[in-house]
């Protein structure tokens, strides 16, 4: 394996290629940033990129080097490329959640899944355009403009991930982080034909993440392929200290390559220590990748209503096809709460993003517009034009609906009801159900500008949100194209059981072979 | 029940979103339009879900009282808009009596 | 005159900063008085992506105060953003506890030695909070300066029942209180630091009607007999404003204690619309119930427990264990000093008197006073078996004081340990009826008020060092 085929490599093949001392981490940067020229990640024509910084990679690759000479084990993504959505905190690229209240703003200390990256020895190469505050489904909501879909420069590339998605389609990073609130990460994978992962509530620490909504935000990855997903995912989960949300249970291993190997990171006393919660641990034996023999899948009938495109229904219905030639059993189940999702989901996020982004006041950091006329006038000028129209929309809906005589009517009753959905679940994997599968999206990707009101926009998240709201893993997989256009289906299993969902995501991988992308 | 405008400048002025002339306009029309779809939600029946608070699994972790350093690299005036004697500087409030607020 | 028509309802909402070493939900110092902004972090100052973790010690202090003021300990309770806008308030909400607090239902017996009668003031509610940081707005023209390393510091809040009728009453409240809490041990309760405040509701009404009227917020006090003043003059504007026919509009009010007057915020009513909700970056505050009953178990002696034994087991009157017990330190030390000297009343004395003298000028706390109290019980029983006089042990303590070296050494080395020797004392009785002839013949000669004269010359003499009942039945021998 050569930095030729660089756009063709994997997270973990450039790891260890990089490890045996086959490429240099240098040449794997100079590789990602040679692809992001020739592809135009710049603001002027795909906006992939929001911030990058060739040089200070370069530089941090090179200083690699006298370690790898010492024969230092430089982690599970030695020398890899990594995009990191631009709502997570690093140091030495800004972090500015596309939202111009953030312009410039370089955060002083950094996220702790980017930590984790780092002492696993990737390397940041770029922070990536973004909705603005992760509020929207086609990264059109960018302060700094729309970023465009690799795979068709007129269509969006999903959101509010749609950087990171775009990036790792593109060939650019093999591995990027996103977050999710509602479907962030595997919406826009869908659009981009690559892999998503929404990890349990709590897998992964949101310490950095700058929040949306918080009992619904969590940290995401996204990967060319299910294996580099799955290797993204287990560097960066465990439990964290700095979040009181975050999860102290096992973090088994996913990637199927490791099955009865001991822990990578056990070798590595660097990433052992940024572990302060538990070690990986082996998952129970399974079946190999090419069978699923006992394995149940439920196919939700919500998911399939009569009015899904055809076409979609079609990839779907092939792809359970292939995961039943695999030994898989598929049970038709129903999760009958799901269609309220959207209107749960849109209270709840809007009244959390009210508070949340109440920080942004002009007094600590970021913008200030400062009209002479005292405090208040400070603050509404800052606020009016720091924060753009859907980031308004979403602060004026959370604000009204916790607001005196209307908090009981929609706040309240959104958190029964979200109870109610998150019941759905836990009967259903309750019933011996292993995983759902779903279609990611109702649809593929959608010309820039096709979608002007904003509740049409909120119906991309249709199938997504109730994972985020029973805060369970999910993640899309690449099953097909439509007319060029790629399709996802949605894998998603019951709290903290992510190998389940990682192994069905292999066998389906491999079930569909080339037909993932036709 | 639809949003009016009055709602809309009152949830802007406790937001501090400044909004004015004809977005309060559009806006009270979306927040409407949305909200409308928020509806389907009062048919359900929620009467034995249990809040969250009973829920209370697994209490909120604690950290020992230890001071650790501040975590953070550069100092605030690189990322502060006014600063001076260590003082983040802010317009005075209109009002500036009215400190009832503050100290909780 | 008209106010006789009327009575105070009072309520009071205390807040008090608990005694920890860091703030409520990050790693900063939460010492008071260091240069500004500089005990902040990622937490406290709210950046983008920070999130709060609770300080343990802050649930330890807040359910210790809630056990010792009789609360009941909610074994779920939930913290809640309250959202506003304010330049120190960070994150733009503080968060607190709303709908689910961590104690409810508790009391605060007010002792009333003059009348007799105790005063049982109900506690509503009490509650965690963060508090905010610092403006300030006379340092520079038309802008205000901001200091946020006391934003984040753990508060609780006592919100206690309207069952306050006077504002001594108030005063009374507030000082049972704060005694209580020191006990407790939870907070410095200094008003002056800021780490304790309080926010009174008042309302008035005719006697013996049972609704209560339309109350106002007074704010801004920063003394106990500012809260009495501030309430004063709030009940007789309420009731003046009722005699004219008016009514009381509901509003918060600020006390101008240059003026001792109250006037109304220029906060706008209705604009208060906090929206709480749930705080989704922590997770339920879940006490288990063996460590709360462990708490209560190892609650230390509170002050009205303390005061009934302390009468007992030393024989003291009401007054003096009032004196003793004002403050937990003195009542600690006053303790330690009665045990090993087995002396309640010279002990009281002792500390009530010349350790009192000594604090007071060298501005000392009794803490940190050098006199330690088994150093003040051999002082006591040096002069309680006679070894110095009383007279000797003031000049003993007063270098006790400032040497710190033991009562008996000083005593020895300035030679002022007590001469019971007959020949001595005899010497010294011949010496001074030699040398004042006159004196001596009048003496002898039956004027026995010259007594305590020659007593005094003997005294002088001996440099205090002779018992001086010796030096009387000697003399009154010689006399007789």
């Amino acid at each position: 394996m050569s930095v030729n085929d660089y756009t063709r490599l994997g997270a973990a093949q450039i790891a260890s290629s990089v490890r045996a001392g086959e490429a240099s981490p240098a040449d794997m940067i100079g590789a990602s940033f040679k692809r992001a020229a020739e592809i135009g990640a710049g603001p002027d024509e795909l906006n992939i990129f929001l911030h990058s910084d060739e040089k200070a990679s370069i530089e941090e690759a090179e200083q690699m080097r006298p370690r790898i000479q010492n024969a230092t084990d430089l982690g599970v993504l030695a020398g890899v490329p990594v995009a990191i959505k631009d709502n997570i905190a690093s140091l030495g690229l800004p972090t500015t959640c596309g939202s111009k209240v953030l312009r410039g703003y370089v955060s002083p200390f950094e996220a702790t899944a980017i930590a984790r990256l780092r002492a696993n020895g990737a390397i940041i190469v770029a922070k990536t355009n973004m909705d603005e505050f992760a509020m929207g489904s086609s990264t059109e909501n960018s302060a700094f403009g729309p970023t465009r879909n690799p795979l068709d420069v007129r269509r969006v590339p999903g959101g509010s991930s749609g950087g990171s998605a775009a990036a790792v389609a593109a060939g650019i990073t093999p591995i990027a982080l996103g977050s999710e609130t509602g479907g962030s990460v595997r919406q826009p994978a869908a659009f981009c034909g690559v892999v998503g992962v929404k990890p349990t509530y709590g897998r992964v620490s949101r310490y950095g993440l700058v929040a949306f909504a918080s009992s619904l935000d969590q940290i995401g990855v996204l990967g060319r392929t299910v294996d580099d997903a799955a290797l993204a995912l287990e560097t960066i989960a465990g439990f964290d200290a700095m979040d009181s949300t975050s999860s102290d249970a096992d973090v088994p291993i996913y990637r199927l390559a490791s099955l009865g190997k001991p822990a990578p990171e056990a070798r590595n006393p660097d990433a052992q220590a940024m572990r302060i919660g538990r070690s990986p641990i082996p998952p129970p034996p399974l079946p190999g990748p090419t069978t699923l023999e006992g394995v149940v899948i439920g196919r939700p009938k919500e998911y399939f209503p009569e009015s899904l495109d055809p076409d979609i229904r079609h990839r779907c219905d092939r792809a359970l096809d292939r995961l039943r030639s695999m030994g898989a059993t598929v049970r038709d189940i129903s999760l009958p709460r799901s269609p309220l999702a959207i209107p749960v989901y849109y209270i709840l996020a809007p009244a959390e993003a009210s508070s949340n982004l109440a920080r942004f006041d002009g007094v600590r950091y970021g913008l200030r517009v400062d009209p002479g006329k005292g405090l208040k006038a400070m603050y509404e000028a800052t606020r009016s034009e720091g924060f753009g129209p859907e980031v308004t929309r979403r602060i004026l809906l959370g604000t009204y609906v916790l607001s005196a005589g209307y908090y009981d009517a929609y706040y309240k009753k959104a958190q029964a009801v979200r109870t109610l959905i998150a019941d759905d679940f836990r009967a259903v994997f309750a019933s011996g159900v292993h995983a759902i599968f779903t279609p990611t999206t109702p649809t593929t990707a959608f010309p820039i500008g096709a979608i002007s009101d904003p509740y049409e926009m909120y119906l991309n998240d249709i199938f997504t949100v109730t994972a985020n709201l029973a805060g369970v893993p999910a993640m899309s997989v690449p099953i097909g194209r439509i007319r060029r256009l790629p399709v996802g289906g949605q894998i998603i299993t019951a709290h903290f059981d992510e190998y389940a969902m990682f192994r069905v995501a292999y066998a389906l991988e491999a079930g569909l072979g080339a037909e993932a992308h036709q | 029940m639809p949003v009016t405008r009055q709602d809309v400048l009152h949830i802007s002025e406790l937001a501090r979103l400044g909004v004015e002339g004809a977005r309060a306009d559009e806006l009270t029309k979306e927040l409407t339009a949305i909200l409308s779809h928020m509806e389907v939600l009062s048919q359900v029946d929620t009467a034995t879900v249990p809040t969250t608070a009973e829920l209370g699994a697994g209490g909120t972790p604690l950290r020992p009282d230890v001071g650790v350093p501040p975590l953070m690299s550069g100092t605030l005036g690189s990322i502060a808009p006014a600063m001076r004697d260590g003082f983040f500087i802010v317009p005075r409030l209109a009002s500036h009596e009215d400190s009832g607020e503050s100290g909780a | 005159m008209t106010q006789s028509r009327y009575e105070m309802v009072v309520g009071l909402e205390v807040h008090v900063q608990l005694k920890t070493r860091t703030k409520a939900f990050c790693g900063c110092s939460a010492d008071f008085g260091a240069p500004p902004n500089t005990n902040v972090c990622p937490v406290c100052l709210a950046l983008p992506g920070a999130l709060p973790v609770l300080n343990e010690h802050a649930v330890e202090l807040a359910v210790r105060a809630a056990v010792g003021l009789g609360c009941r300990i909610d074994p779920v309770s939930i913290f809640a953003r309250k959202n506003y806008f304010y330049p120190d308030l960070p994150k733009g909400y503080q968060i607190s506890q709303f709908d689910q607090p961590l104690a409810v239902g508790g009391s605060v017996v007010v002792e009333r030695s003059e009348k007799g009668t105790d005063l049982r003031i109900g506690i509503t509610r009490l509650h965690m909070e963060e508090d905010a940081g610092k403006s300030i707005h006379d340092r520079y023209p038309g802008e205000t300066a901001i200091d946020l390393n006391r934003a984040g510091v753990p508060l609780i809040e006592i919100v206690s029942e309207p069952d306050i009728r006077t504002s001594a009453g108030a005063g009374a409240y507030l000082r049972t209180l704060k005694q209580i809490l020191q006990y407790l041990d939870v907070s410095d309760v200094s008003m002056e630091e800021g780490s304790l405040r309080v926010d009174a509701n008042i309302s008035v009404r005719p006697p013996g009607q049972g609704k209560l009227g339309t109350k106002t917020e007074v704010k801004n006090m920063n003394s106990f007999s500012a809260v009495e003043k501030a309430l004063e003059a709030e009940f007789a504007r309420q009731c003046e404003l009722l005699d004219s026919g008016g009514n009381v509009e509901q509003q918060t009010l600020l006390w101008d204690g240059a003026k001792e007057t109250v006037r109304p915020s220029r906060t706008k009513e209705g604009s208060h619309d906090y929206r709480y909700f749930p705080e989704p970056d922590l997770r339920p505050l879940v006490l288990d119930s063996k460590w709360v009953e462990h708490t209560r178990k190892d609650l230390p002696e509170l002050p009205t427990a303390k005061k009934t034994r302390l009468a007992t087991e030393y024989e003291l009157s009401v007054v003096e264990v009032e004196q003793l017990t004002a403050n937990p330190a003195l009542a600690e030390y006053f303790e330690a000093a009665a045990r090993a000297s087995s002396d309640g009343k010279a002990a009281y004395n002792w500390v009530m008197g010349e350790v009192q003298v000594a604090l007071r000028s060298s501005a000392e706390d009794i803490g940190h006073f050098r006199v330690r109290p088994a150093d003040l019980a051999q002082l006591i029983t040096l002069v309680r078996d006679g070894t110095i006089s009383h007279t000797a042990a003031k000049r003993v303590f007063a270098q006790m004081a400032e040497t710190g070296k033991p009562a008996a050494q000083i005593a020895a080395d300035e030679g002022l340990v007590q001469v019971g020797d007959e020949g001595a004392i005899a010497t010294w009785v011949d010496e001074v009826l030699d040398e004042h002839p006159e004196e001596a013949a009048r003496y002898l000669a039956g004027e026995k008020k010259l007594q305590g004269v020659l007593v005094g010359f003997v005294m002088k003499k001996s440099k205090g060092r002779a018992d001086p009942r010796r030096v009387n039945q000697l003399l009154s021998s010689r006399g007789g």
